[in-house]
């Protein structure tokens, strides 16, 4: 008898992809025929391999415990971290495109698939969607059934999680090069787009969830609040400000629900929490495993995880109308977007301190791993970024950097040094052991990726830093008559050195990224095989 | 399992452990760092005594205002009146002063000239180029060829109505599309474009009939640009023996014109900018050097 997953999963993929097909043949929209052609293909061959997997084997239970050891899935958790190179890596080279665009217009090239209009949001989804949130997926499905000794439940509730995660990634990337897009920042995917997200999300939380309620341990590991909190105000924040109206079902384009300052509003609640949640609380998840099992030392506070946890979650979400400083937004909605932001700067240093302290009595080890390293020097850049976000909270601050440069230099010193360097941390640690290897094949080439990106994150920074200093300066300077002492234009090339710098560390942080994924390989292909505990993968082995 | 763990003391810090395990994974049972937690309470302090300066927290229907009854709004408002306050001065006098006064006064003219460049850059630059200098299809300002003339009074009335704007007031010429409409035959336009190129210096093509060409400027292009090709300011028709062509100066160029001609546009600003800016911006202009 065929299970009733796998009954489900048939079923709601042969309808999806029915659906589809008449889209598809019934649109006049490109752009939709392309994305239903496409979802009704991924559907139709989703449902013949799970028939094939099932005649293939008949449909026998997979133990949920070998020889007393949980028998652990992993299989989803490689596809995860797999794909997560693969996005980062493509993230990261459109980031470098857009780089050069801005200081080299030409490389534009007048077409409108190479834009910077379009390329923009690729290489922000890709590199926070597509690289962070598969990093998130893959260490949240390891770290949850290792820290519950249980396997997640279902065969294909995994599968279809990350596949259908990366199935959304494609749908939207291709959408922005081929002009789909609802115009929101982080959140341009079109309606149908956000959907699919809304039904892989709550499939992500029940997978969890049920993985959590699993689980052979009495109490629930740190990480997993911090992973649990992601997933759930993700999927609230995703749904709120994508609350639209499709123009018809057989268009892309639809219409906001929001309107005016509300939608504004909306859009930094959700923009400000997408930080505060995607690239912040999943992430001191995974610092939370990954950090104290590395370098083999206990977490150094319960008591600081506990409150910086509470009041991180609680107050972050209050702290989105900064973004909208000296805007339509009323002065008093901004005050207090502004306090929040305050307040808010103790809380996240509990994630620094907890992370830093635990290393305390193992500090030698950063001589020799560079892979913790990483992730101290990750931790570190957390710090900053995290000081330097409530300060640019202020309105007197932010009357000088808000829409400049500086905004770019503090988005990525939080995303190439922490978000970057954590998961770069995190995958280094789970590639051996996935693999059942006993290490990397090369600290070497881990120490070379360390300095040469570390190098380029300086580079990266300071410069954003400089010239956004600079832009606010000169924007706001007046001659002793009380004249503008400089037109927009000439402060667009007073840029142009920084671009060209920022450009170059962008193309360190790139090459760092080609040595690690090389290391990687290197490290699955031919990296010595661990003797003990072997990590079974299980299930459907056809889908890897 | 955990809850039957002991707690134990960890060997390098001395500290004791909560007694739980995960996977490997324990947890010390250090107290919240006392610098943290007073930072943390002093954070909360200050936004608190913010809340009770500032408009902070909304109501049912408004949101308290705070007792420095602060108001972003009146604060810009009162700084943009400021800034006003603080050039009108000379602004006011500017409005008072005709151009040639302007431009003779030393400090009136100074403060004509930083409100131009300032001016210039946000609104002109674009087209014209930071320097004036102009682009194909965008006039140079700093060469002497002037279409619709390049006196301080033409320059302000091109400033305050464009060219082929929306104002009635809008300089207005219109090149017909010899080409396009079939007004002239593809040999014609060969002829008429080789006198004009011969006449403007250019290199012509060979076993054209010049005789010919020079009948038909004669007899659709001198009403506009002139007997002698030197243009008619009046009607904006452009001298075709200057220097300086606006849509390029080539024998290929010229024929596209004839062809089907580009008439450009320069929006008004007299809804846009202020009297003394306008004033201020043809003082400037008139500075680059081409002024007549």
């Amino acid at each position: 008898m065929i299970s009733l997953e796998e009954g489900f999963f048939a079923f709601f993929l042969i309808v999806l992809a029915f659906a589809c097909l008449i889209v598809a043949g019934k649109t006049f929209d490109q752009v939709m025929a392309f994305h239903a052609g496409l979802g009704a293909l991924i559907a139709a061959v989703s449902a013949f391999v799970i028939f094939k997997n099932y005649f293939n084997d008949g449909g026998i239970a997979i133990p949920q415990e070998i020889g007393g050891k949980p028998n652990y899935n992993m299989g989803p958790v490689k596809f995860g971290a797999v794909a997560a190179m693969f996005w980062g890596i493509a993230g990261f080279l459109v980031g470098l495109i857009i780089a050069s665009q801005l200081a080299w217009p030409a490389l534009n090239f007048d077409l409108p698939w190479t834009n910077f209009g379009r390329l923009r949001p690729l290489h922000t989804s890709a590199v926070i969607f597509a690289f962070g949130g598969n990093v998130l997926l893959a260490t949240s499905m390891y770290v949850v059934q290792r820290t519950s000794r249980a396997r997640m439940p279902g065969r294909l509730l995994p599968w279809f999680v990350i596949i259908g995660y990366n199935v959304f990634i494609v749908i939207a990337g291709t959408g922005y090069l081929l002009g789909a897009t609802q115009g929101k920042e982080y959140a341009e995917p079109e309606w149908y787009a956000d959907l699919w997200l809304t039904i892989v999300w709550v499939a992500y939380l029940l997978l969890f969830m049920g993985t959590l309620w699993k689980r052979k341990e009495p109490h629930i590991y740190v990480a997993n609040w911090f992973y649990l909190a992601f997933i759930v105000t993700i999927a609230m924040l995703h749904i709120t400000n994508n609350l639209t109206i499709p123009v018809s079902i057989y268009s892309t384009q639809s219409v906001i629900v929001w309107s005016g300052v509300q939608d504004a509003m909306v859009q930094w609640w959700y923009g400000h929490n997408a930080v505060g949640f995607f690239l912040t609380a999943g992430f001191l998840a995974i610092m939370y495993y990954f950090v104290p099992k590395r370098a083999d030392r206990p977490v150094y506070s319960y008591r600081l995880s506990i409150v910086h946890f509470w009041a991180l979650i609680f107050i972050y979400i209050w702290a989105g109308p900064h973004h909208l400083h000296y805007t339509a937004l009323p002065q008093w909605a901004s005050t207090l977007g502004a306090t929040f932001s305050i307040i808010l700067w103790m809380p996240s240093w509990g994630g620094m301190i907890n992370g830093l302290m635990t290393l305390s009595g193992a500090w030698d080890k950063l001589r020799t791993d560079p892979v913790l390293r990483m992730m101290v020097v990750s931790v570190a850049f957390y710090g900053m970024s995290t000081f330097e976000g409530p300060l640019m909270s202020l309105r007197s601050v932010n009357s000088l950097s808000h829409y400049t440069d500086w905004t770019i230099g503090h988005v990525h010193s939080g995303a190439l040094g922490w978000v970057g360097y954590i998961s770069f941390g995190a995958l280094y640690c789970l590639i051996p052991w996935l693999w059942n290897k006993k290490g990397l094949y090369s600290l070497k080439l881990v120490n070379w990726h360390f300095w040469l990106s570390t190098l380029g994150i300086v580079l990266y920074i300071t410069a954003m830093w400089v010239s956004g200093i600079m832009q606010g300066l000169m924007w706001r300077a007046y001659d002793s008559l009380g004249f503008l002492e400089y037109s927009f234009i000439e402060t667009v090339e007073a840029m142009y050195p920084f671009y060209v710098i920022r450009a170059l560390g962008g193309a360190l942080f790139v090459i760092g990224s080609l040595i690690m994924a090389y290391n990687l390989w290197m490290t699955v292909r031919h990296g010595e095989a661990e003797e003990a505990e072997p990590v079974t993968s299980g299930s459907l082995a056809a889908a890897e | 399992m955990s809850d039957t763990h002991q707690k134990e003391i960890d060997q390098l810090s001395g500290v004791e452990t909560t007694g739980h395990e995960w996977d490997g994974l324990k947890e010390l049972n250090n107290p919240l760092p006392k610098w943290w937690l007073y930072l943390f309470y002093a954070t909360i302090a200050w936004a608190v005594v913010y809340w009770v300066l500032y408009p902070s927290w909304p109501l049912i229907s408004s949101y308290t205002t705070g007792v420095l009854g602060s108001s972003q709004r009146a604060e810009a408002i009162a700084a943009y009146e400021a800034g006003v306050a603080g050039r009108s001065e000379f602004a006011d006098k500017i409005v008072a002063a005709s151009l040639d006064e302007i431009s003779s006064d030393q400090e009136l003219r100074q403060f004509a000239m930083a409100n131009g460049q300032a001016a210039f850059g946000d609104n002109c630059a674009p087209c014209h180029g930071t320097g004036g200098t102009g682009f194909i299809g965008y006039p140079n300002l700093q060469d002497d060829t002037w279409i619709w003339g390049g006196t301080m009074d033409a320059i302000q009335t091109t400033l305050l109505y464009g060219i082929r704007s929306d104002y009635d007031d809008t300089r207005f010429g219109d090149m017909p599309a010899f080409g396009a409409d079939e007004i002239l035959s593809d040999e014609e336009i060969d002829q008429v474009a080789n006198f004009v190129a011969s006449k403007a210096g250019l290199e012509t093509d060979d076993g054209v009939d010049l005789a010919a060409g020079e009948t038909l400027y004669i007899d659709n292009c001198a009403a506009c640009h002139g007997d002698a090709l030197e243009g008619i300011q009046e009607l904006g028709g452009p001298s075709l023996v200057s220097a300086n062509y606006l849509y390029g100066k080539s024998l290929d160029a010229i024929k596209t014109q004839i062809h089907n001609p580009k008439n450009g546009v320069m929006p008004g600003w007299v809804d846009r900018l202020d009297p003394a800016t306008i004033k201020s911006l043809t003082v400037y202009v008139h500075s680059f050097g081409g002024g007549q």
